[in-house]
């Protein structure tokens, strides 16, 4: 006997992405994912992220990682509150990870929450966290072709921010190549080429971002 | 990448459906995947066969049916069918769509033995 079932095979996790981001609603948060492979700079990028944005908004970061808290100690050595999750072999965060997590913090007193993400560059395209939006960050020396080998995580990021920019010169990384290819994947993306540690670029990608978490207070208001 | 999890999920959804009716058994599951999910069939009837013994679906036939992407042009509203990553309006040549098909991951329904069914498993 045939009986319909007709239910997301993602149910429990988008179930819980709806209540995250209800909850994130309700304390006027912009949650921000981050998605790179390791090594990409996501910790440094967030880092000159929270130095750009610090005195206009109360940030708190989620390090996701398979192992270890190091993340999480050097967000919180420059005096910004986070939880580390580690994901203990899994390659992804889920919705229940966050919940577990935001539980933590003072929702009340937080304007931006941003998630650092499990480096890797397929899994987490397809989970739901309760964000408001998925950025991805990719560094000079990984290589302008990697939006042909992963093109679901270009797709679907709101915005690509390009990393170690200031290397450029030593790598052969064609950026003309580069953003013909986002383009062509995603035509609404901008792209954000950065030196995190250096700072160099980090204004304009700070200018965007400020415009999509005043963008969500108007919608909220 | 995940289809273990994805699996996961596939079975309690489907216990769950089957014991609601007091079924013995499950003989198909059919599942819906989206072109643009990250999933591999292989890996998914792989980790299905790995996790499926002991549950109700033991034995069951994973039935994967695949949506291919379709969107709509957000400039002369046409829709559409497209590959994986070229979404581009054959009408206009605008990129900037809507995806209306393509992300699923779905079970649709699942083939079950009620007790004193004895009929034994329907070739597919």
């Amino acid at each position: 006997m045939k009986v319909d079932v007709s239910k997301p095979i993602l149910d429990r996790n988008e179930r819980l992405a709806a209540e995250n981001r209800e909850l994130f609603a309700e304390h006027d948060v912009f949650v921000l994912d981050v998605l790179a492979s390791p090594g990409a700079g996501k910790t440094s990028t967030i880092l000159a992220t929270i130095a750009a944005l610090r005195d206009r908004y109360s940030i708190a970061v989620i390090e996701g990682d398979i192992a270890s808290s190091v993340d999480a100690e050097k967000i919180k050595a420059h005096g910004v509150p986070a939880v580390q999750i580690n994901t203990g072999g899994a390659c992804h965060l889920e919705s229940d990870m966050i919940r577990r997590a935001v539980d933590t913090l003072d929702l009340g007193a937080i304007d931006l929450l941003i998630i650092e993400n499990v480096g890797n560059l397929v899994c987490p395209t397809d989970f739901d966290l309760g964000e408001h939006a998925k950025v991805m960050i990719l560094s000079v020396p990984e290589g302008h072709d990697k939006p042909y080998k992963y093109p679901n995580i270009f797709a679907r990021a709101e915005a690509v921010i390009l990393n170690k920019y200031d290397t450029l010169p030593v790598f052969d990384f064609d950026e003309e190549e580069f953003r013909s290819v986002v383009t062509s994947l995603n035509a609404a993306a901008p792209v954000f080429p950065i030196s995190a540690t250096k700072g160099n670029g980090v204004e304009a990608w700070a200018a965007w971002l400020t415009g999509r978490i005043e963008a969500m207070r108007e919608g909220a208001a | 990448m995940h289809e273990m999890g994805i699996v996961k999920g596939i079975l309690d959804a489907a216990e769950e459906t089957a014991r609601r009716s007091s079924a013995t058994r499950i003989n198909e599951v059919h599942v819906r995947i989206g072109d643009l999910t990250e999933i591999v069939d292989e890996a998914l009837h792989f980790a299905f066969e790995a996790l499926s013994p002991g549950t109700l679906a033991e034995g069951a036939t994973l039935v994967v049916e695949r949506v291919a992407p379709r969107s709509k042009c957000a400039a002369c509203d046409a829709t559409f069918s497209h590959g994986r990553f070229d979404a581009v309006c054959p009408e206009c040549g605008g990129f900037v769509c809507e995806l209306l098909e393509g992300r699923e991951l779905a079970i649709d329904c699942i083939d079950i033995d009620l007790p004193g069914d004895e009929t034994p498993e329907e070739p597919a």
